[in-house]
């Protein structure tokens, strides 16, 4: 059933096509940036430094991916900035700096994304709460819920062994000097965020942000396969949580503002606001150029104030253009 | 419908993006206060020649008072008489706080806790009321505290100018006034209790960082927050020192005193520059996050000072860092209640009341050095004495 459905448009994780959600345009971006970064700063390609970029931009392409799961399905999850943030803050609070905690608190954190991503999702849709207010809500409760449990400030310690996740690499390399585990667990989870679009779970998922009433009528159960795209964005939230922790220690804002990045990387990488259409892949090379556009801003000493201001840009452009192509399309028919 | 929804949804990322960034401390997110490379920049309007000459000659000062208690000692006293606040006990003492959105705040207001638990045959009831961080609240605060018959108010402000109409109303009710850790614009106060401050600060920090480094070499500058008196005469007297090296400074950047966010901003500086010669902050909390960004990307650690923050002393003593600890000691949460106590008493207080602000160095590092408290303790508590010494703290 969600095979015919899925067949009825050509999948945008097929081929490179020069449409909304296709990779070619955010592929070009990409080459056009490295270029400019290699004409001001040749060292930073070097593998070294490179390899340390992607390591250290592993949390937002991941944050990108589970946001892309989300946003495809026709939904949104503004809820994953604080969820990062609250997750850190646990995290300190229950290891207290003892190494032995570390791994009951990992499988603690990943179960907490998945317990937030299913409420924000049966919320969403069961009791037909527009997402964008069921995460909004969710944000402010996870805000308000860490303020009043730590007093304002974060207590506590993260122990090295988690931190490990997020700052160290396997050192001396051949070629490429040092491989983060950040990177390799961005490699793998990528991978399986792949395979799952491939698979009949990413059709349906496809079918049910290109039109709901569709599907539900071919058969596929829509909250479901909502739900289930909100308990990714959590997982992805609590896994990036664990390597931006490990990254940079305990913070009371390790996640603030990450739900823009998140949503500016989807809709950059061609994913379309309102779902239906964009690939995973997309979502997590647009996360990719907006990390090397902010490395190239960094470069030419623009200031990082203007970060957000980017950002802001980039999601009305990718509305305005997917807006106008929307109307034209249906136009046509 | 779905263009509608799409629109909404940006409209609602949008208004969200004032938000997300939304500390209890709103400051620019970035630098502006002076762009990269272009040195220090117009000195702060915060800047008083004579208070920064006076801070840096208390610096060499010998304090009056026990020298074991040094939350009861006073540099150069200016006694006031309070015989007409004087009151039979026990007192209500009302505590109007900033905030407790840090480990510093929160150290400090554990150790004037203890320290009214201490003194609580006098004091009958202690009100506090926390103004997370936000101007607007702490003034409803504050005017709320008048109504409920204190016998003494303690303020420390959250801004300084925002607040001191707050405070001048307060003193106009006729109650005593005790201002401490942040200042304000008016002399209304009893008393106003802080150690030496901003300048003796930012100029132990800058001056060392200057000295240990080459000359002419890349100083990067991180401070929390603009508007802050004690922070920018930490800024301003690190200002005055780094334009006597001569040392060129490539940034001055804003961290709103989170670590994920400096760990970037240092990072980021590395990138740019190849190296940073020189790290200078205005508070120590992130100090252990600037130093591992230069250990993550595999490059020694340069001169640099934080605060009397475990962590930070600990990371020094094991990496043997070109480091120093200027000092903002939490032991100045114990004064308010003391000098409170005098007053309602009618015992002659000092205005200004100045504690002295130790330095921690190589040499006396190892004695403020206690690996059984938690890392984001704060060595220079004073608090060893106090009733729940050492679990309070933990």
């Amino acid at each position: 059933m969600s095979t015919q459905i899925g067949a009825r448009r050509p999948l945008p994780t097929r081929l490179p096509r020069l449409r909304p959600g296709g990779l070619l345009p955010i592929v070009a971006i990409l080459a056009v940036l490295l270029v400019l970064v290699a004409l001001r700063q040749p060292d930073f390609l070097a593998p070294p430094s490179l390899m340390s970029f992607l390591g250290r931009s592993a949390p937002i392409i991941l944050l990108a991916a589970g946001q892309y799961f989300v946003i495809v399905s026709g939904e949104f999850d503004l809820s994953i900035g604080s969820l990062v943030t609250a997750q850190v803050v646990v995290a300190a609070r229950l290891i207290d700096s003892d190494p032995s905690r570390t791994w009951p608190v990992v499988l603690l954190l990943l179960a907490f994304g998945a317990v937030v991503g299913l409420v924000n999702g049966l919320i969403t849709t069961r009791l037909r709460v527009p997402s964008f207010i069921t995460t909004l809500g969710m944000f402010l409760i996870l805000v308000g819920a860490v303020y009043l449990w730590s007093d304002g400030a974060p207590k506590g310690g993260l122990s090295e062994d988690f931190r490990r996740f997020g700052r160290r690499a396997f050192e001396d390399v051949p070629v490429l000097g040092r491989v983060p585990y950040a990177l390799l667990v961005l490699l793998v989870l990528a991978t399986l965020a792949v395979v799952l679009m491939r698979a009949d779970f990413g059709r349906t998922l496809i079918a049910v942000g290109d039109n709901p009433r569709t599907a539900e009528l071919s058969g596929v159960r829509v909250w479901r396969t909502r739900t289930i795209a909100f308990i990714l964005s959590g997982l992805a939230a609590a896994v990036a949580a664990i390597l931006l922790g490990g990254y940079s220690g305990v913070s009371f804002q390790a996640g603030a503002g990450l739900e823009f990045g998140a949503i500016t990387a989807v809709v950059l990488g061609g994913v379309v606001l309102g779902g239906g259409r964009g690939s995973v892949v997309g979502a997590m090379l647009g996360a990719l150029t907006l990390e090397l556009l902010f490395a190239l801003m960094n470069f030419y000493g623009v200031s990082g104030a203007l970060r957000s201001t980017v950002q802001g840009a980039i999601i009305l452009l990718a509305v305005a253009v997917s807006a106008t192509r929307q109307s034209s399309r249906q136009g046509e028919r | 419908m779905r263009r509608s929804m799409a629109a909404l949804a940006a409209l609602t990322l949008l208004s969200l993006a004032g938000c997300a960034t939304d500390d209890p401390v709103a400051g620019p997110d970035g630098t502006a206060s002076a762009g990269a490379g272009s040195g220090t920049g117009e000195q702060s309007k915060f800047f008083v020649q004579a208070d920064y000459d006076n801070e840096l000659a208390l610096l060499d000062a010998t304090p009056t008072g026990p020298a074991d208690r040094p939350w009861e000692q006073v540099l150069e006293p200016a006694m006031v008489d309070t015989a007409t606040f004087r009151k039979a006990g026990p007192y209500k003492i009302c505590f109007s706080n900033a905030a407790l959105n840090n480990p510093w705040r929160q150290v400090g207001f554990k150790t004037m806790q203890a320290e009214v638990e201490a003194q609580q045959s006098k004091i009958k009831e202690f009100v506090h009321v926390d103004a997370e961080g936000r101007d607007q609240k702490q003034i409803a605060d504050i005017n709320d505290l008048l109504g409920r018959g204190c016998d003494a108010l303690i303020v420390s402000p959250n801004t300084t100018a925002t607040l001191t109409p707050a405070v001048e109303a307060a003193c106009a009710t006729g109650l005593p006034v005790i201002v401490f850790d942040r200042g304000v614009n008016t002399a209304c106060p009893v008393t106003f209790i802080n150690p030496i401050g901003g300048y003796g600060f930012g100029h132990v920090g800058a001056e060392f960082v200057s000295q240990r480094m080459k000359p002419g070499g890349k100083v990067l500058a991180l401070r929390i927050l603009p508007g802050v008196d004690v922070l920018e005469t930490r800024w301003s007297a690190a200002k005055v020192a780094f334009d006597k090296a001569k040392v060129d400074v490539v940034g001055v950047e804003f961290t709103d005193g989170d670590p994920a966010k400096t760990k970037k901003i240092v990072d980021d500086y590395i990138q740019r520059y190849g190296t940073i010669d020189g790290v200078w902050m205005d508070a120590g909390a992130v100090a252990v996050a600037a130093v591992e960004a230069f250990q993550d990307a595999g490059q020694p650690v340069p001169p640099i000072n934080g605060e009397d923050q475990l962590d930070f002393l600990k990371l020094w003593k094991e990496k043997n860092l070109t480091a120093i600890a200027p000092t903002y000691p939490t032991y100045q949460w114990r004064t308010p209640i003391i000098a409170a106590l005098r007053i309602l008493d009618g015992q002659q207080v000092s205005d200004p009341w100045k504690l002295p602000q130790p330095t921690i160095d190589q040499e006396n590092l190892d004695s403020y050095l206690d690996p059984t408290m938690p890392p984001l303790h704060y060595a220079m508590c004073g608090c060893t004495d106090l009733p729940g010494y050492p679990q309070r703290w933990k």
